[in-house]
């Protein structure tokens, strides 16, 4: 907006609440305590270098949200590495393996170690990098600081001071939170968005103090000085309480001229500010929590099996101890050829306690085996494998942004696969946060052929050609949004005009003036003037090209303006007392009419309109109104009723496309009439104190009233793309999906209807505080009265609820539970969470509005801990930080806003239909290779670790191993473990297409049907089965006879290899066997390693015998020649595997899974030769669940069903029209039985809204 | 036009994010393999293939079981425990009874009493040569950790070991500070009985001992080491096993490095030569007997083995059983399956048996809204 040409004092233009009224005596009196304990701050403006000494020497704006800084890492990393029980554990063993007692070698306990940490702290660090890389970017931005005389020049984000006078211009964030000392407008307001602090896309307005709003250039500032006293820094975002010492007086600083970090500048051309408070000291960043650190259920439970291990691993030490002690006390005597008598502490008969002891030591590390120490580094380097496929899944990607998914957390993917519940954020996440103005029903007639993204996930679910639905555009679009493609493009046939942001009413009977052929063009007419002139949106020309563009408060205001001048009517300037409008004269020439502004009823949530008095030119005093349709219709006068019922029955339509529904009505006003309400107003307007509002809201009622409907506007809060199809399937996976919202009620059910998570038929449950009575205690009780009466009130409505729905069990018409922040705030307590959570998990569809960003957090916990179900949260602002640290998965939208969600993320995608891929498909299958990679990595780790202990029977437990001390050593390292990694990162046991065609499948995840104790002991079992068969099968074969024609017999050295070779066998047989996906990777990795076993047999046995030692040229001396060997290298895996063999057909021949099937149908290709019953089975493979499209769509069949009963056959023929034409009953839920005695009040909620 | 959304679209964030940092579109690359689409195969388990699959596995299993079980029972084994029997016989020269295993340990103890006696080995089956002759040993742990570990290999290949690095060979480390060559108990305790063969006509039968070591063995010792203050120059050392004669190389004493080679369990064989001629049956081998090797102290036993030899090596049906019983248990196997598949077929990818379609599993899962009370603990 060009400074003072058009110097428009917007503190006229709104009679804000709040920020203009006088300070009230409490704000007064707070500002007393400046100087205080907890108050000692000072600033000095404009003077930072003051800052540079003590005791002013303030924190610098450097934000850094790292773990680590070079110093640090080291200590810090390796004592997180160490907190890990495993960890900690194989780090003992590695200092006990330096003293005798170890049976090992110290390099080869040291080594794996070593490289199982290093591999750990290099993702650390790595991770740990790239927020700092983040860190860097904001700390880069560029601000305008003063650097005296009246320049300013642009820095760096991270060299602003406190005390630096900044200048920051439209759209641009605040560095640090700011005192707001003036702004481009003359009267020092600014607006500021604040989104990313509470997620609020309204614009909040800020005012800087009387005295200081003439510093508005550049140059005054060369000498202005000033001292700001106020509190430390706190993590309240909503006061502040401070002085500023300026030209001697002292000035009390509120709240209302902070700008703080992270909201933003807009619809102001610039603003002047002193920084208050900066980096890590300012509000946003005393808000931020350290990031939860978040493991998954599996993790979790595997520590459960980890204790269980070394529980296993405790006893069979403490056996083998005892033994040992025994046989050393008693038997060793008589071993002359131990030399009992010249022992050491460690074999002494004479002290076999001690030696019993030392050994306890020396079999812990023996059999640590057992615990699987490359079990953490394989899970690590897995996950980090599967969030690469995840970052590069094409399918999740948005060329528009160019975004592609994040995983931004790695260790929780196969936590994707097990969620019960999504918690989503509705603005930004489900929504655009952008307003399209798409129908309209004008004297009873209804415009607008445009297709809501509702209406065509309807359409294309039901098999009806969308055409029916008015538009055959539809067609091609809603192929092409199935197949995926990002643009959002849209062909318009109708029009060759390229498409205007916020208008997409196509109609040929409104468009190009053709509305004044219409019959009812005076009722058109009046309508196209009252949304060109009842609105408080700004007009701005760009001086280029001479286009207007409007700055409106929210955006589905702008979409009137727009809309209006799309047909015709162009809202063309505003001045302090009028609005001049270019509308269509007389002969269809466009003339440019004056609207004089008498008065502006201004929009609030209790009154849910707005309305203004303006003069035209012909003299004529006119009340424009629009809102809500109740409140509309409860002042329709007698005469304006004329369209009611047609009106009421296209919003009823409208409302349950999800649209945003409001009505416009008008009234004249007599000269003499006006005279007298206008002095009525002026006198509340003017009246200071608390009656304010009240006096204000009863001289509008005065005037509002007897009021001619006109007709009503649709205006569609642009769902995301795919999300009605998305929540769809998500659904029939069986998840459940809640709405937290910031927004207002009516809001949120309009979207609830959106995304079919609400339908008529559904009984809501309205929970509230919205009532009378309520409202009669809060204007006159004392807070504990408040809080009482609200806590009963919430009780009873809880009470009734869960009693509604026990009685209420049929399943066509589910329950829904609409609550809002307020009433939260009470049913969050601990005495009602649990009846709330219990009405929650009953009714098909949650959604809560009003909630604060603190009230999200707290829902998500309340479901994750009260359900113990995995929570998913999804948002895309800084208000949903909190709901997406306390999820078990947060989610964030890499939207256009702010990155907060998205660095307090553990996954980010572009849009929210991503997320069905990423639970269906990279869920579910992390769900499965992880859950199924640590059951096998016990299994291989059992069959291992226990070969050792049976032999160290046969040892007396004397502490002798089998194996050289390498093999053991490496066993996890190279033998094994890349066909568990090919397990972890490759396995599939559907195909992505699959997962999505059936998305019941994703239930065994949430089931947990892979992770289950029976399954994993089941392993355990196998595990043990098969080192007792390796270990006593290869004793016997080798046993004292000749193993070979040569007559040589086997010593430890050939025992010990040969049971080795067949351990690795039977392990890396036994993966190929429970892997269902093989590439050559498979192929490559199993086999690999067993060849890899033999190629290191050969290679080390080659070496000197001083490091070889008894692996010495033991393969190709002694075993290759044996056929003993390779005889048991073949039986012993074959039989050791025979068990899951045979467990594995009988499941699959008599008991199989869905994923078996579908395996045997594609093997079949029945999918191919049987479409239909593959059709069929895919329909039918869904969730029960009344939350989605499809729930929707066979509720209205049935419905129809129903209805065809009733009257006869016939009336399903023509579906289409009927839902067209049908005259629904506006107010079906209404009919159901509600609860809430508020009701009767505040429900004709899809048809209120703000304005 | 509404410029609420439209300025939205571009916050400096994001505008340095795309023009500064990242020019080049972060566009995933489509391969088959980033995309996890890899071409992948594994034979589903249809009920004919897992028929198909035991079957061949029996059929396979049992011709291994049967050749190697022939092969086991083709080998003559002849194993003669002369231990306690040849100490009494030779007791029963200076006329002493040995009735305890104090008895019997002091007097193996003593030096200066007569070890030798004969024994006879009646041949009952045709031995082809080669002969294996081993003695065996039980209840001897040579694979205990302070045994097995009681040796120095750098000794051995002719480094001059430190005092710190012979530590593991103690006590039998040093006499005197000057190292023992060999060192350790290994060594110190190696088995000493010796054994001259005749058949009853008087022919003696010669025993061949080369090559009865592995050469690997062999290898690991240096060629210049010799016996040094090993038990036999000390007149008051404990003396444990053999002694070593100080005048030949070490690696010459192929009986040392068999002996040297830790047995895997308590009751082991040890390879002590071979017999190069054919034994008849009738024919009865006199076998003399130096038995001064300690057995008593551990209760163990002494046995001499002569054993012929097949190509699976010497007598043992363990691998020939386990073969031929896991081949007869998959034929049983894949014949059980038959049947059971037979009587109750279900067609492959048979729909009924989805979980949706299944009514008990439905009825199981219930209908989530209508089963809440539960969630609550």
């Amino acid at each position: 907006m060009a400074r003072g040409k058009n110097r428009l004092r917007f503190s006229k233009l709104y009679t804000w609440a709040g920020c203009l009224r006088p300070q009230s005596p409490l704000e007064r009196q707070q500002s007393m305590s400046v100087g205080g304990p907890g108050f000692s701050r000072v600033v000095f403006c404009n003077n930072s270098a003051k800052h540079l000494q003590k005791p002013y020497r303030y924190k610098s704006n450097y934000v850094s949200t790292t773990k680590y800084n070079v110093v640090t890492f080291l200590p810090k990393a390796l004592f997180e590495q160490f907190r890990r029980v495993a960890n900690m554990y194989f780090l003992l063993a590695a200092i006990l393996a330096l003293t005798p007692v170890s049976p090992y070698s110290a390099a080869s306990l040291i080594a794996p170690l070593v490289f199982v940490v290093g591999v750990s702290m290099c993702k650390e660090a790595l991770e740990d990098w790239r927020r700092f890389i983040q860190d860097n970017e904001i700390n880069n931005r560029k601000v305008k600081i003063h650097v005296g005389e009246g320049k300013f020049e642009k820095r760096e984000w991270k060299k602003v001071k406190v005390g630096d006078i900044v200048k920051v211009e439209k759209d641009s964030f605040f560095p640090a939170d700011l005192l707001m000392l003036s702004s481009g407008f003359p009267d020092g307001v600014c607006y500021v968005e604040t989104m990313n602090l509470d997620g609020e896309t309204n614009l909040k307005l800020k005012k800087s103090l009387e005295r200081t709003v003439e510093l508005d250039e550049d140059h005054e500032f060369a000498t202005f000085e000033g001292k700001v006293r106020c509190e430390d820094p706190n993590s309240s975002l909503y006061t502040f309480i401070g002085n500023l010492e300026y030209h001697e007086e002292v000035l009390p600083v509120g709240p209302q001229q902070i700008l703080l970090r992270d909201s933003k500048l807009r619809n102001t051309p610039f603003i002047y500010g002193v920084v208050i408070f900066s980096g890590h000291e300012t509000k946003v960043m005393q808000n931020a929590t350290d990031p939860p650190s978040k493991r998954s259920r599996i993790e979790r439970k595997m520590d459960k099996i980890i204790y269980l291990l070394f529980l296993v691993l405790l006893f069979i030490s403490v056996v083998g101890s005892i033994a040992f002690a025994v046989r050393t006390k008693f038997n060793m005597p008589d071993w002359w050829y131990l030399r009992p008598r010249d022992t050491d502490m460690y074999y002494d008969p004479n002290q076999a306690f001690l030696s019993g002891l030392l050994h306890l030591i020396t079999a812990m590390i023996l059999y640590g085996y057992l615990i699987p120490i490359s079990l953490y580094v394989s899970i690590e380097v897995v996950k980090v494998l599967q969030a690469r496929f995840i970052n590069n899944d094409i399918q999740m990607y948005y060329p528009e942004t160019d975004q592609p998914a994040r995983a931004r957390t790695s260790n929780l993917n196969e936590e994707l696969g097990q969620i019960d519940t999504i918690l989503s954020d509705k603005t930004g996440t489900l929504t655009c946060n952008q307003m399209e103005f798409i129908k309209c029903s004008i004297a009873g007639t209804a415009y607008g052929r445009g297709v809501t993204e509702v209406e065509r996930a309807t359409a294309r679910r039901l098999g009806k050609d969308p055409r029916v639905l008015g538009d055959a555009s539809i067609v091609e679009e809603g192929e092409r949004s199935l197949g995926g493609d990002g643009s959002d493009v849209e062909m318009r046939p109708m029009s060759a005009k390229p498409h205007v942001k916020g208008f997409n009413l196509k109609d040929e009977r409104l468009q190009d003036g053709h509305w004044m052929d219409q019959p009812n063009a005076e009722e058109i007419r009046m309508f196209l003037r009252i949304l060109a002139v009842c609105h408080t949106a700004i007009p701005e020309v760009d001086e280029a090209t001479g286009t207007i563009t409007y700055e409106a408060e929210s955006p589905d205001e702008a979409s009137f303006v727009v809309a209006a001048r799309e047909l015709g009517f162009e809202f063309l300037r505003r001045n302090q007392s009028s609005v001049i409008v270019k509308e269509p004269g007389p002969n269809r020439v466009p003339v440019e009419r004056e609207y004089n502004i008498l008065n502006l009823l201004e929009f609030n949530s209790t009154r849910k309109r707005m309305s203004v008095v303006v003069r035209d030119e012909s003299g004529q005093i006119l009340l424009m109104c629009k809102g809500a349709d109740s409140i509309i219709y409860d002042r329709l006068g007698r005469n304006g009723k004329q369209y009611w019922n047609a009106t009421k029955a296209h919003l009823a339509k409208y409302g349950d496309a999800g649209l945003r529904t409001l009505a416009l009505s008008y009234r004249k006003l007599e000269e003499s009439e006006y005279e007298q309400w206008n002095a009525t107003f002026t006198k509340a307007k003017t009246t200071i104190g608390p009656d304010r509002d009240e006096l204000l809201d009863k001289a509008s009622d005065m005037v509002e009233k007897d009021l001619i409907l006109v007709g009503a506007t649709a205006v569609e809060d642009k769902l995301q793309k795919g999300v009605p199809e998305c929540i769809d399937r998500l659904a029939q996976a069986g998840l459940k999906i809640w709405v937290l919202t910031g927004d207002k009620q009516e809001t949120a059910i309009n979207i609830g209807f959106a995304c079919s998570l609400l339908r008529q038929g559904m009984h809501q449950i309205i929970v509230g505080l919205e009532t009378p009575e309520m409202r009669a205690i809060e204007e006159n009780g004392d807070k504990n009265q408040i809080a009482k009466a609200a806590r009963e009130s919430i009780t009873l409505q809880l009470a009734t609820g869960n009693h509604q729905i026990n009685l209420d069990t049929d399943d066509d018409n589910p329950h829904a539970l609409i609550i809002d922040g307020k009433s939260l705030m009470y049913a969050l307590e601990d005495g009602l969470k649990h009846e709330l959570l219990n009405l929650a998990t009953q009714c098909a569809s949650v959604i809560c509005c009003r909630v604060s960003p603190k009230q999200k957090a707290m829902i998500t916990r309340l479901v994750k801990e009260g359900t113990g179900k995995a929570t998913l949260g999804i948002g895309d602002g800084a208000n949903d930080v909190g709901m997406i640290q306390e999820a078990d998965i947060g989610v964030g939208i890499s939207g256009v806003e702010g990155m907060q969600a998205v660095m307090a993320s553990d996954f980010s995608i572009a849009q929210f239909r991503f997320l069905e891929r990423l639970l269906i498909v990279h869920g579910h299958w992390c769900y499965k290779r992880i859950a199924l990679m640590i059951v096998y990595f016990f299994y291989k780790n059992i069959t291992f670790g226990l070969t050792l202990f049976y032999y160290e029977a046969f040892t007396t437990f004397s502490g002798q191993t089998a194996y050289n001390d390498w093999y053991t050593s490496l066993f996890n390292v190279f033998f094994t473990s890349l066909p568990v990694i090919a397990l972890g990162v490759f396995e599939q046991d559907v195909s992505s297409r699959v997962c999505l065609q059936f998305p019941a499948l994703y239930q065994q995840g949430p089931r947990n049907m892979f992770f289950t104790w029976s399954r994993i002991l089941g392993w355990m079992a196998n595990g043990v089965y098969s080192s007792l068969v390796a270990f006593f099968f290869t004793t016997a074969a080798v046993e004292i006879e000749a193993y070979r024609k040569d007559g040589q017999l086997a010593g430890i050295e050939e025992l010990g290899a040969a049971m080795y070779t067949c351990v690795v066998w039977v392990v890396n047989v036994q993966v190929a066997m429970a892997l269902s996906y093989f590439t050559w990777i498979q192929h490559v990795f199993i086999w690999g390693s067993i060849a890899l076993w033999y190629v290191f047999l050969v290679a080390y046995g080659a070496i000197n015998p001083t490091q070889s030692t008894t692996a010495y040229k033991v393969f190709v001396e002694t075993l290759v020649d044996s056929p003993m060997y390779w005889f048991i290298t073949i039986l012993i895996p074959v039989v050791c595997v025979l068990p899951y063999a045979v467990y594995q057909a009988y499941q699959r021949m008599f008991h199989p899974m869905d994923h078996h099937l579908i395996q045997e149908i594609h093997y079949l290709q029945k999918h191919i030769t049987d479409p239909d019953m593959y059709k069929q089975e895919r329909t039918k493979a869904v969730e029960k669940t009344h939350q989605g499209v499809s729930s929707r769509v066979r509720a209205s069949l049935s419905m129809e069903l129903t209805k065809q009963r009733f009257y006869g056959d016939g009336h399903l023929q023509s579906t289409g029209e009927k839902q067209d034409s049908m005259p629904r009953h506006v107010d079906n839920r209404l009919e159901s039985p509600l609860i809430n005695g508020s009701l009767d009040k505040t429900p004709r909620n899809n048809f209120s809204y703000k304005v | 036009m509404a410029t609420t959304a439209n300025a939205a679209t571009t916050t400096p964030g994001s505008a340095i994010a795309r023009n500064e940092v990242k020019p080049q579109s972060q566009k995933p690359i489509y391969t088959r393999f980033s995309q996890q689409e890899m071409h992948a195969c594994k034979p589903l388990m249809t009920p004919a293939r897992i028929v198909a699959v035991f079957m061949t596995v029996g059929v396979v299993f049992i011709p291994i079981g049967i050749a190697t079980l022939l092969a086991s029972t083709s080998v003559v084994e002849l194993v003669d425990h002369y231990g306690h029997a040849c100490l009494d016989n030779s007791a029963a020269q200076v006329n002493q009874s040995l009735r305890t295993r104090e008895e019997r340990i002091s007097f193996i103890k003593n030096p200066s009493n007569p070890k030798n006696c004969t024994r006879t080995i009646r041949i009952l089956k045709l031995m082809k040569q080669p002969i294996y002759m081993y003695y065996e040993i039980t209840n001897f742990h040579q694979n205990h950790h302070r045994y097995v570990k009681s040796k120095s290999e750098p000794q051995l290949q002719g480094q001059q070991a430190s005092p710190e690095q012979l530590k593991i060979c103690a006590p039998e480390d040093s006499v005197g500070g000057q190292p023992v060559i060999p060192c350790g108990l290994v060594a110190w305790s190696f088995f000493n009985d010796t054994y001259s063969l005749a058949l009853n006509n008087g022919t003696s039968v010669p025993v061949n001992k080369k090559g009865i070591a592995w050469k690997s063995d062999m290898d690991k010792v240096s060629s210049t080491v010799y016996a040094s203050n090993f038990q036999n120059n000390n007149p008051s050392a404990y003396i444990g096993g053999g002694k070593l004669p100080v005048d030949s190389p070490l690696r010459d004493n192929e009986d040392l490095w068999v002996w040297m080679r830790p047995a895997a369990l308590s009751k082991f064989r040890k390879l002590w030569g071979r017999i190069e001629r054919d034994l008849y049956p009738g024919d009865e081998l006199q076998v003399n007997i130096q038995n001064v090797y300690n057995c008593f102290s551990f209760n163990g036993q002494k046995k001499l083995v002569l054993s012929t030899t097949s190509w699976m090596g010497g007598k043992n049906n363990f691998v020939g059983t386990a073969y031929l019983t896991i081949g007869l248990l998959c034929v049983a196997l894949a014949i059980g399956f038959f049947f059971m598949y037979y009587s109750h077929p279900r067609p492959l990818g048979n729909t009924k048996q989805f979980s949706w379609n299944n009514e008990k599993q439905v009825k199981q899962r219930g209908f989530q809204s209508t089963q809440p009370r539960t969630i609550l603990r």
